[in-house]
């Protein structure tokens, strides 16, 4: 039983964890992107795409890093160079992924809104002692160290912390603030794009036109709990995880099964979304985001 | 002179960059119907010709922009008060069963239809309070907020259509409401009613109100400024609440229009697929339409154009209806950009110039 609750936290862990740990990185150095669930969905019909196109799950993935890293690129120059609205451009990219994936899905398979992906473009997974892992699982918590190591220990932190802090001074300073900012962008949105590998090959094993299922938010309320720290985003995202499982953990006790019969269900999903909801009321009090965070910046 | 000139370029400058973006829309559609091995050509003739050609065309397409410039509306308030209100699909839901529970509920003819549409509004008003509550209380971005409510709204709403309002005979829907809290249809055999009207109406009062009323002053002016305005002594709490108010009872409306305005069910079905993303198309009405409630009603005569041709698209070009949502999304990625027109002349010229 707990090692159930364990293991389906922690798999419901990894797509908010390497998100939230993608979106920090950019929003440290001045770009938001609420994008974050169109690149989910769209990572996560393309990588069955392309997994089932070469039957490899490995070209599935690099086919996902490839779309995250091409959103974060639109959205770069739109919001970057374009000094374009980053929360509009951001819900376009969540429109965009709304329909070209249930267009994809029905031209691909013709079959309306989902498709099963099959076994043998799933995944393997890890034996462990309490049960099948992802490997994915290690790589998140990987992760968030890596980018915590490279905020906090390197020239390159100090420049991505430093474009999103104060853009004049690091320009002054010789560093190119556009290039920072664009490259911290892709970087986050190719995250994400692992992200939805993640859930189309590896959890969920299939993909539909409404896979990630608000998972894109959830994961801004992970950033912004987190104030942008990588490790407290992991944090976050093992604690929404946990809201997660327990939906699903609720819906295998025996002792809750009459309750279930009828329509109790439709209750038993919303944990998520409203605990989510809750904790960031609670928790996010004042935290401090850059200065120059979404705003984008003109060389006077 | 030169002054008339410059200021009838300023007024159709939005229009042309609406125009603009919208190019770029159906462009990348072209694209992305080219790929799948569709003929775009054929697929947009049949879409216009679906959509504004033919007099129950031309309704069906009135009947989509009625909750369109709605949902346009509750979007265009919330960035007019320097908000990001994506939470109008929620409260469009909300609207919708409100109008189920009312619209069924035996009451005076004279009143039915009245009561029906405060009722929903105020639903949808009342779905809107918590993300305006949190945001000034405890300053929790409504972008997270509003989607949360969303999605549980989602499942409120699935669990209200498909037991306490599911129609005893036809278990796919709820109860159809009753004939006298509908809007009256306009043109028999067509979808268009009534409510149009007062989608319309809505409009132009929301524009009054934000135009020439003081309260509509203190939410533009925290929307442009808001340090500036709680310099001016502008509280920035009261706007932000009457905001997401106001945008709550357009969406309140809109859904009840889909219910009370819709023939020939009158009711939600349970996969809620009838009142489903008219919150978030919303959204690009109100970006084309310049975050201004007129400019929702033009904006929203083409993207309900859109939707009905689609189906049409959908039937003779065998192009799914989706693309259109896709179509949304590059037209709104286009709008981001501040003057890209400007942007791409100068390019353009610089390019000659060499």
């Amino acid at each position: 039983m707990i090692e159930e609750i364990v293991a389906v936290t922690l798999h419901a862990m990894v797509p908010l964890a390497l998100t939230a740990i993608g979106e920090a990185f950019n929003e440290k150095a001045g770009v938001v992107n609420i994008g974050l669930e169109g690149i989910l969905l769209l990572s996560s019909f393309m990588a069955v795409l392309g997994a089932e196109a070469s039957k490899s799950w490995v070209v599935g993935i690099l086919v996902a890093l490839l779309t995250g890293a091409l959103i974060g690129l639109s959205h770069g120059i739109i919001s970057v160079y374009g000094k374009g609205d980053q929360t509009v451009s951001g819900i376009g990219i969540n429109l965009f992924a709304l329909g070209f994936v249930a267009y994809g899905i029905w031209v691909a398979w013709g079959t309306p809104g989902h498709h099963m992906a099959s076994p043998a473009i799933v995944v393997p997974r890890l034996l462990t002692p309490i049960g099948p892992i992802s490997w994915m699982v290690f790589v998140t918590i990987i992760m968030a160290f890596l980018v915590h190591f490279l905020l906090h220990k390197t020239v390159i932190g100090l420049r991505v912390k430093a474009v999103g802090e104060n853009p004049e001074a690091a320009d002054v300073a010789g560093v190119e603030v556009e290039l920072v900012r664009l490259l911290a962008c892709v970087f986050g949105a190719t995250l994400a794009g692992l992200a939805g590998a993640f859930m189309s090959l590896d959890q969920m094993a299939m993909t539909t036109k409404e896979l990630p299922a608000g998972r894109g938010f959830i994961a801004l309320a992970c950033v912004a709990f987190s104030g942008l720290e990588p490790l407290l985003a992991l944090g976050a995202a093992t604690l929404f995880g946990f809201f997660g499982a327990l939906g699903l953990w609720i819906n295998i006790i025996p002792y809750f099964k009459p309750w279930l019969k009828y329509g109790a269900y439709e209750f038993v999903h919303m944990i998520p979304y409203l605990t989510t909801l809750a904790v960031v009321s609670i928790a996010v009090g004042k935290r401090r985001f850059p200065k120059a965070s979404g705003v984008p910046y003109r060389r006077e | 002179m030169s002054s008339l000139t410059e200021s009838f370029s300023k007024a159709v400058k939005p229009i042309t960059e609406g125009v603009f973006a919208i190019g770029i829309g159906l462009f990348v559609g072209a694209l992305l119907m080219l790929v799948w091995g569709f003929d775009p050509l054929r697929a947009y003739l049949e879409l216009f010709r679906g959509a504004f050609f033919g007099k129950f065309q031309m309704a069906t397409t009135l009947s989509y922009a009625t909750p369109y410039i709605l949902t346009g509306i509750t979007f265009a308030i919330g960035q007019r008060a320097g908000l990001f209100n994506i939470g109008g699909e929620g409260q469009v839901y909300m609207g919708a069963i409100a109008a189920v529970a009312a619209g069924t509920y035996a009451l005076p003819t004279s009143v039915h239809l009245l009561v029906t549409v405060i009722f929903s509004m105020l639903a949808g008003a009342a779905w809107a309070l918590p993300p305006a509550v949190l945001k000034v209380t405890r300053g929790v971005h409504e972008v997270v907020s509003t989607v949360m409510l969303n999605w549980t709204c989602v499942f409120l709403c699935r669990y209200l259509a498909m037991g306490p309002l599911v129609d005893p005979n036809s278990a796919e829907k709820t109860i159809s409401v009753l004939p006298s809290s509908r809007f009256p249809i306009l043109l028999s055999g067509s979808e268009l009613t009534a409510a149009i009207f007062a989608s319309v109406v809505f409009a132009v009062v929301v524009y009054i109100i934000l135009w020439h009323t003081a309260i509509g002053y203190e939410i533009r002016a925290v929307g442009l400024n808001p340090d500036a305005a709680r310099y001016g002594g502008i509280s920035p709490l009261r706007s932000t609440i009457l905001a997401f108010m106001l945008g709550g009872f357009a969406a309140g409306l809109a859904g009840a229009s889909q219910v009370i305005g819709r023939p020939p069910t009158w009711a939600i079905y349970g996969t809620l697929a009838n009142i489903t993303n008219l919150g978030f198309d919303g959204i690009a009405v109100a970006l084309i339409g310049r975050n201004h409630p007129l400019g929702a009603i033009i904006a929203a005569i083409f993207f309900g154009g859109l939707y009905t041709g689609s189906r049409y698209m959908q039937m003779y070009a065998r192009v799914p209806v989706e693309i259109v949502r896709a179509l949304h999304g590059i037209i709104i990625l286009a709008v981001a950009i501040p003057g890209l027109l400007d942007i791409i002349k100068k390019w353009w010229e610089k390019r000659r110039g060499k």
